[in-house]
């Protein structure tokens, strides 16, 4: 019966023993490391019993503390394998000179710079941001879990799920070979007949649903379940940005969402959306991924700049400088971010009158960001300023951040991007704002709230190496490329014929060895601080003498977070709480009504990566069932009733008196 | 859905009541009417279509399209009981939010994309080229 193809086929679609790139000795290296470094996770876990514990308290938790912890960690690993592809090319670029092929063959050095992009857009800039927005927002805002509980372990385990896919592309066939947005006409069927878009399609499909569905939940969180007193202008800035970048998520998501579906129904069933006959146009696909993609970018930078918004204030001991105009600035550039899409297309033709509207309406986007960053400036101004890790990563990010806005409007003009389109210093541009504003943002975020979620601070000594290794190192990396750029090298080249450009892509790629030292030094910094946990122990719940609601409560919080609901009655409620002697209530408890774990997000998301991956490998009776499983599944969840429990009045005491004593012994 | 929104601090007490903050009240009338207004607004554009009194066909696609956003206007209304000050204004604020987002898309779009030919060679031009 092995013999017969056409039942092989019905069976495993085009899934066959040679889609296994046994073949490329790099792969094969690199599945042997992880399937070892897998092995020993699995096998520490189960050698520690971690398993039941590990499923109980967070796989199936609906807690937004703990999912928001995963998003992070989730981030991070990916970050691990984004930037494995970025020193990968670096090292490409570095050799590929006087007639050396490199070396890493066209067609994986192809899929290497699409699964850069891809994964540290999706699913390490995404997860970061939606991380720490996750764990924090339901804090600041003085509630005890995010609107809808449920639904918020099902958007990060399809976040996970689609991760899953990308990371599958790795040892099962290949990924895209396109870009990271995967333009047609390459992108369509008859350019690209193998998996690699396939898997781009169904990760990013996957992804996307647990995305727009958490910029749903934390919209609706934020609007109908702030403490009383927390009028909209009351709220932390932070907040304030969690909101406009949700509703700029649950605004510009399904664009994404309709746009790869016609793709897919280009490459499935043979319509013409794009391709170049039969009336299709490749350009609309241009436009309308662009129309999600410009948002995109302010999705992942506002939270970014909620942040340092809060850091900054902290850290100068503060009340941050012109509250108003920051919220009004960034409400500015949630509704500018959707007026600026053609400024990624230029050079696609349009006239004088569409590239001008655009790049004036990109400029305009420079002054309410400017006007954020005076008002950081303003804060630190005459403010007692401690420069701890946060700080330090804020610091870093004004200088740098600035520097990448200039670029921005350089390349808004259209008559200068016609010049430096598709070159490095447009590169060089996105990774200055990305790094500089998003990534610094994440680790000034995860220093920050770092004490609050484990109950002890970061070690500062291995974070401030990170911190000098990560900030030269983008500054090496990434200074060369503009002037590269400016030289005339285009983006995604893997072969270089002019020797005189080598030394700028050696001193790029030792830029690189230095971010990479920076990770490293992260990562250390993690295992010394759990290490050192007694020593860097807070039991205050308020380690930098904050100024918003998160800080009151213990850390880490209790499930329930607050005991009672706080009241509001200033910006900085906390500080204010502070100034005015607040007693935390000691009697008085009653029990606490909470949602309970579902295993159904899991589930339904494993089914998910099931679905995908039938469908990308056609293998349709698999397609079939995962799909009419999913729905079951959907629909069977809908009858589970046993939803909510209530934390009985003794734990509530128990924990509220646990807390008392260390405040006490503390003081 | 309902049992987790009751998770909002508000609802913490042991009491189970929903709220229905804001918003019209739904009555038997309120449905009624938006049902008989859906049935005119879908049996005009059906009875144009069949028997083409408007004579172009530009004319009658046209129409069909005004009673549509007519009866998109009467089904928020009646079904989706949205008025200006429903969910404290959130409502409408989402309402306009989302028109601005799809004129900006829409129109932009269409903009954009019958904008491509400009900086076009004419064809017959190619030839001539030495």
């Amino acid at each position: 019966m092995f013999n017969n193809p056409d039942l092989l086929k019905a069976i495993f679609g085009r899934l066959t023993l040679e889609s296994l790139p046994f073949h490329e000795p790099i792969l094969v290296v690199t599945f042997l490391a992880v399937a070892l470094g897998g092995a020993a996770v699995v096998g520490a876990i189960t050698y520690y019993r971690l398993w039941s514990y590990l499923w109980r308290e967070w796989f199936t938790s609906v807690d937004h503390k703990r999912i928001g912890v995963m998003y992070i960690v989730l981030g991070l690993v990916m970050l691990l394998r984004g930037f494995s592809d970025a020193l990968m090319m670096r090292l490409q670029q570095a050799v590929a000179f006087n007639g050396s092929e490199g070396y890493l063959p066209a067609h994986h050095y192809d899929q290497i710079f699409t699964a850069h992009g891809v994964i540290m857009i999706f699913f390490v800039a995404m997860p970061l941001v939606t991380g720490l927005m996750n764990y924090v927002v339901p804090l600041q805002i003085g509630a005890r879990d995010v609107a809808f509980p449920f639904l918020n372990n099902f958007s990060f385990w399809m976040t996970a799920a689609g991760a899953v896919l990308v990371m599958m592309s790795l040892f099962v066939g290949e990924f895209a070979r396109t870009g990271w947005l995967a333009y047609p006409p390459l992108s369509n069927i008859g350019y690209s007949p193998d998996v690699g878009v396939d898997y781009y399609i169904w990760s990013l499909q996957i992804a996307g649903i647990g995305t727009l569905l958490s910029g749903v939940n934390l919209v609706a969180t934020i609007v109908k379940m702030r403490a009383p007193g927390m009028t909209m202008m009351k709220m932390p800035v932070f907040t304030w940005t969690a909101l406009c970048t949700n509703v700029l998520i649950v605004a510009a998501f399904p664009v994404l969402t309709a746009v790869l579906a016609m793709l897919s129904l280009d490459r499935y069933v043979g319509t013409d959306f794009f391709t170049n006959d039969f009336g299709g146009s490749p350009m609309m696909y241009v436009n309308l991924i662009w129309i999600w993609g410009h948002p995109e970018v302010y999705i992942l930078v506002l939270p970014a700049f909620g942040v340092f918004s809060e850091v900054t204030s902290t850290f100068s001991g503060k009340r941050l400088f012109g509250y108003t105009s920051m919220v009004y600035a960034t409400v500015v550039i949630t509704i500018l971010s959707y007026l600026v899409w053609l400024h990624h297309f230029f050079t696609m033709g349009s006239g004088a009158s569409v590239n001008s509207f655009f790049g004036i309406t990109t400029m305009i986007i420079s002054i309410p960001t400017g006007a954020k960053l005076f008002n950081w400036l303003f804060t630190m101004y005459h403010g007692r300023i401690r420069y701890e890790l946060p700080m330090m990563w804020t610091v870093a990010f004004m200088l740098t951040f600035v520097l990448g806005g200039m670029t921005g409007v350089l390349l808004a003009v259209p008559p200068a991007d016609f010049v430096l389109h598709n070159s490095l210093f447009l590169i060089a541009h996105f990774h200055n704002v990305i790094i500089g504003g998003v990534v610094f943002g994440a680790f000034a975020g995860i220093a920050y709230w770092f004490p609050k979620v484990t109950g002890f601070k970061l070690d500062p000594f291995w974070g401030k190496l990170s911190f000098w290794f990560w900030v030269s190192g983008f500054y090496f990396a990434f200074m060369p490329l503009y002037v590269l750029g400016f030289m005339g090298v285009t983006r995604r080249l893997r072969v270089f014929h002019d020797p005189s450009l080598q030394i700028w892509f050696v001193i790029a790629g030792f830029g690189a060895f230095l971010i990479l030292l920076g990770i490293l030094a992260f990562l250390v910094q993690i295992v010394v601080s759990i290490r050192n946990r007694e020593a860097l122990r807070d039991v205050t719940g308020d380690p930098w003498n904050a100024r918003t609601l998160e800080w009151s409560t213990s850390s880490p919080p209790p499930p329930y977070n607050f005991a009672f609901t706080p009241v509001i009655h200033d910006n900085d409620a906390w500080w204010d709480m502070k100034k005015r002697g607040y007693e935390r209530p000691l009697g008085g408890f009653n029990p606490i009504h909470m949602p309970k774990n579902t295993a159904a997000g899991i589930i339904l998301a494993g089914i998910s990566v099931v679905f995908g991956f039938a469908m990308i490998w056609y293998i349709w009776w698999l397609a079939a069932l995962s799909f009419v499983a999913l729905i079951a599944t959907t629909i069977g969840h809908t009858f589970n009733y046993n939803r909510d429990f209530y934390i009985p009045v003794d734990e509530v005491v128990h924990c509220e008196r646990a807390r008392t004593q260390l405040l006490s012994g503390q003081a | 859905m309902s049992t987790e929104a009751h998770v909002s601090h508000t609802h913490s007490h042991a009491d189970h009541g929903h709220g229905h903050d804001g918003g019209t009240h739904a009555t038997f009338g309120g449905y009624m009417i938006g049902f008989g207004l859906s049935v005119v607004l879908t049996a005009i554009p059906f009875w144009l279509v069949m028997s083409g009194v408007l004579g172009s066909n530009e004319a009658t696609a046209l129409t069909v399209m005004a009673f549509a956003v007519v009866q998109i206007v009467v089904h928020m209304i009646f079904f989706l009981h949205m008025t200006p000050s429903s969910e404290g204004g959130w409502t409408m604020m989402a309402l306009i939010f989302t028109l601005v987002m799809v004129l900006i898309t829409l129109a932009g779009s269409l903009w954009v994309m019958y904008h491509l030919n400009t900086n076009m060679m004419p064809v017959h031009d190619m030839s001539r080229i030495p």
